[in-house]
C-alpha cells in the first residue's frame, strides 16, 4: 500500500478500531482450535476429559508421543511414511506432468485445442466420489486393489494444475524465448527442459504445493481402495483410531497427538515455499 | 531478455542448419511437425491419466447406472448383468434417503457459500484497507487452517463439540447455556463451521492477491471523487475483483456438493448423521456397504449432473450480470 492512499483513505479512529477488532476476532477463531490441539496433545487422558487445559500438572507430551509411536505395533510411523510417499512423490510427478501439458497448451497450436482444454477444465468439476466406484472396479480388475498403486496413480491426475500451467507458461515464458531457441537450432523438447522449465519454476512449485495439500488431505480414495492397515495414509489411520476411541478411550490422546504431527509437514511446506506460492496464487486468481 | 536466454540455450544442433532455410515451405512444415511432436510428448502423460482415471471411470459410472446384476433362480446360478434402463435412476430419485441427502447438501450450500464468499472478501478488504496492525501475522493466522488436513479439522472440531472434552461447551455451561452442537438443528451449521474454518483464510488470500493487483490510480481517483473508505471498498474495489469472486464461488460450490469427510467423521459420534447423510455418503454406502453398483452409479451420475448444471448456472448468471453492467 502506497503512502499516498493510506493517508487519504485512512478512516476515523472508531473505524480503525472496529476493523482491528473484527480482524483480531477472526484470527482468534482460526488460531484457537489449533492452540487447543497443541495444549490437548500434552494432556493425559483424564486431564483431557476434565477440560482443564491450562493446568500444567499432568503434562505428558513426551509420554503421549511415545504412546503414539508404540500404539498397535508402531502403525503410526508407517502411516506417516506412506502419507509422505503418496504426497511428496505423487505431487512431484503430478506437477511435472500437469505443467508440461499446460505449457504445450499455451505454446503450440493444433486442431481442437480449445475443445481439449475445455475437457480438462470440465474434469476439475467432477466429484471424486463419482469416480471412486469405477476406479475401484478397474483396480480390482487389474489386481491393484489394496496396493500402493491403487491410491498413488489416481492422485497424479491434476487438471487444475494444467490450467495453472497454461497461465504460468503465458506469464513466465515469453514466446520470443522459444523463437530465439529455434533460431539457434535447439530442439523443442531441449528448449522445454533446459530453458522453459527453469522459468516455470515458481509455477511448478505452486502446482506441487496445491497437489501436496490435496493428496495429504486425501481420505475418500484410500478408504475405498485399502483394507491393509499397513498401506493407510495418516488421514485414514486417524479416522480408524478415532472410531476405535469411542470403545477404548486410550486412543484419544494418541489421536490428538497424531493429528498434531500430521499438521506439521504442510505448515513446513507452506512456510518454506512461501515465496513461490504467493506469486502462484496471484496468477491463478487474477488471470 | 532474449539475448541472455540465447546464450544459455545449449545449441544442440548447429545453429546454421535451421536458420537459412527457415523461410522455405518445406522447412516450415518440418518445423511445424517438430512442434506437434513436442506437443504430443509433453501432453501424452497427462492425457494417459485423463483417459484412465477420468474418462473411463466416468463412462463406467454411466454404463453401470443402466445395468444391474441379477441372480436368476433364487440366487443360485451364475450372476448375469442385465440392462435395466432407467430403473436405477427411478430407485435413486424416489429414495427418500437420497432426496434427504440432496436437501441436506442444498441447505449446507445455502448457509456455507454466502458466508464463505462474503466473509473471505470482507476480511481481504479489511486487510487491504491498510489500517490493520500486524497485517502479516493476521494473514498467516487466518491462513493456518488451510494447512490442517480436512479430516483433522473435523477431528479438532468434533472434540470441541463433544461435551466433557470441549472447553467451548464448558464456557457456555458457566454462563448457564447448554448447547448441543450435534443435535437435529445444529448439525448442519456445525459442519458449515468446520468447512468455514478450514477454507476462510485460503480464500481470503486469493481475494487479497486480487485486490493487490487493483491499480492504485483507480483507488486514488475514487478518493478524489470523495468516496469514503467503505464506499471505495464496496463500490470500487469489489467490482474489480469479480473474476476472483466467481472463481472462489464455483470452487466452493464444487467442493460443497461433494460433502463427505466432515459428516463421515462426525457420524462416528453423532446419531444425527446417518450413513446416507449426503449424496457422496449415499454413493459410498450404496457401493461399498450394500454392494449395489447400479444404484451407486445412478446416484453418482445424478450428483455429477447437479454439479455441472449448478457450476454452469453460476458462470452464466455472473456473465449475464457482466453484460448488464457493461450496458449501463
Amino acid at each position: 500500500m502506497s503512502a499516498a492512499d493510506s493517508s487519504l483513505l485512512r478512516p476515523g479512529l472508531l473505524g480503525r478500531a472496529t476493523v482491528n477488532v473484527v480482524v483480531a476476532i477472526s484470527v482468534l477463531y482460526t488460531l484457537l482450535p489449533v492452540l487447543w490441539l497443541v495444549l490437548a496433545s500434552a494432556k493425559t487422558r483424564d486431564a483431557l476429559f476434565s477440560s482443564d487445559l491450562l493446568s500444567l500438572s499432568d503434562f505428558s507430551f513426551a509420554r503421549n508421543l511415545q504412546d503414539l509411536f508404540a500404539m498397535d505395533g508402531g502403525l503410526y510411523g508407517r502411516w506417516y511414511v506412506n502419507s509422505l510417499l503418496y504426497a511428496v512423490v505423487g505431487a512431484a510427478i503430478g506437477a511435472l506432468v500437469s505443467v508440461a501439458c499446460g505449457y504445450a497448451f499455451d505454446k503450440y497450436g493444433f486442431r481442437h485445442k480449445e475443445k481439449l482444454f475445455g475437457l480438462v477444465l470440465a474434469a476439475v468439476m467432477v466429484p471424486q466420489t463419482v469416480l471412486a466406484l469405477p476406479l475401484y472396479l478397474m483396480a480390482s480388475e487389474a489386481g491393484l486393489v489394496n496396493t500402493f498403486w491403487a491410491v498413488f496413480i489416481p492422485v497424479l491426475f491434476n487438471p487444475f494444475g494444467v490450467y495453472l500451467g497454461r497461465i504460468f507458461a503465458r506469464g513466465y515464458v515469453p514466446d520470443e524465448v522459444l523463437e530465439a531457441a529455434r533460431v539457434d537450432g535447439a530442439g523443442e523438447l531441449t528448449t522445454y527442459f533446459r530453458v522453459a522449465l527453469r522459468m516455470l519454476g515458481p509455477g511448478l512449485v505452486t502446482v506441487f504445493l496445491f497437489q501436496l495439500t490435496a493428496i495429504w488431505n486425501n481420505f475418500f480414495l484410500p478408504m475405498v481402495m485399502l483394507s491393509d492397515q499397513d498401506l493407510y495414509p495418516v488421514s485414514l489411520g486417524l479416522y480408524q483410531w478415532n472410531s476405535a476411541a469411542s470403545v477404548s478411550p486410550e486412543y484419544y490422546p494418541v489421536v490428538i497427538m497424531g493429528s498434531l504431527l500430521a499438521v506439521l509437514p504442510l505448515i513446513l511446506a507452506f512456510v518454506l515455499l512461501q515465496r513461490f506460492w504467493r506469486s502462484g496464487l496471484t496468477a491463478g486468481a487474477v488471470k | 531478455m532474449t539475448t541472455t536466454i540465447r546464450t544459455r540455450v545449449p545449441a544442440g544442433a548447429s545453429p546454421a542448419a535451421a536458420a537459412p532455410s527457415a523461410s522455405g515451405p518445406r522447412a516450415r512444415r518440418a518445423a511445424r511437425r517438430r512442434q506437434l511432436t513436442a506437443a504430443g510428448v509433453l501432453m501424452t502423460p497427462f492425457f494417459v491419466l485423463l483417459v484412465t482415471v477420468f474418462l473411463i471411470p466416468v463412462g463406467t459410472a454411466v454404463y453401470l447406472s443402466f445395468f444391474s446384476d441379477d441372480q436368476p433362480g433364487l440366487g443360485f446360478g451364475p450372476e448375469r448383468t442385465v440392462f435395466v434402463g432407467l430403473r436405477s435412476y427411478a430407485a435413486v430419485l424416489t429414495d427418500p434417503t437420497f432426496l434427504g441427502g440432496l436437501g441436506t447438501v442444498a441447505l449446507y450450500c445455502l448457509i456455507y457459500i454466502p458466508l464463505m464468499v462474503v466473509g473471505a472478501l470482507a476480511l481481504a478488504l479489511l486487510l487491504d484497507s491498510g489500517v490493520v496492525r500486524l497485517r502479516a501475522f493476521a494473514q498467516l493466522g487466518l491462513f493456518l487452517p488451510h494447512a490442517v488436513p480436512g479430516i483433522i479439522a473435523a477431528l479438532i472440531w468434533l472434540y470441541l463439540y463433544t461435551p466433557g472434552i470441549s472447553p467451548v461447551i464448558e464456557l457456555f455451561a458457566q454462563a448457564d447455556v447448554t448447547i448441543d452442537f450435534l443435535g437435529v438443528h445444529t448439525v448442519v451449521p456445525s459442519i458449515v463451521n468446520i468447512a468455514l474454518w478450514s477454507n476462510l483464510g485460503y480464500n481470503m488470500v486469493v481475494f487479497y492477491a486480487a485486490l493487490q493487483a487493483v491499480p492504485r490510480e483507480v483507488i486514488e481517483a475514487s478518493v478524489v471523487d470523495g468516496a469514503g473508505p467503505v464506499r471505495t471498498a464496496l463500490q470500487v474495489k469489489t467490482p474489480l475483483v469479480r473474476a476472483s469472486i466467481v472463481m472462489v464461488s464455483i470452487f466452493t460450490l464444487i467442493w460443497a456438493l461433494q460433502l463427505f469427510t466432515e459428516p463421515m467423521l462426525l457420524s462416528q459420534s453423532s446419531p444425527m448423521i446417518s450413513s446416507r447423510f449426503s449424496p457422496s455418503m449415499y454413493i459410498y454406502d450404496a457401493a461399498f456397504t450394500r454392494n449395489n453398483y447400479g444404484l451407486a452409479a445412478a446416484a453418482s451420475v445424478v450428483l455429477l449432473v447437479c454439479t455441472i448444471a449448478l457450476s454452469y448456472g453460476v458462470t452464466r448468471f455472473t456473465s449475464r450480470a457482466d453484460v448488464s453492467r457493461e450496458a449501463r
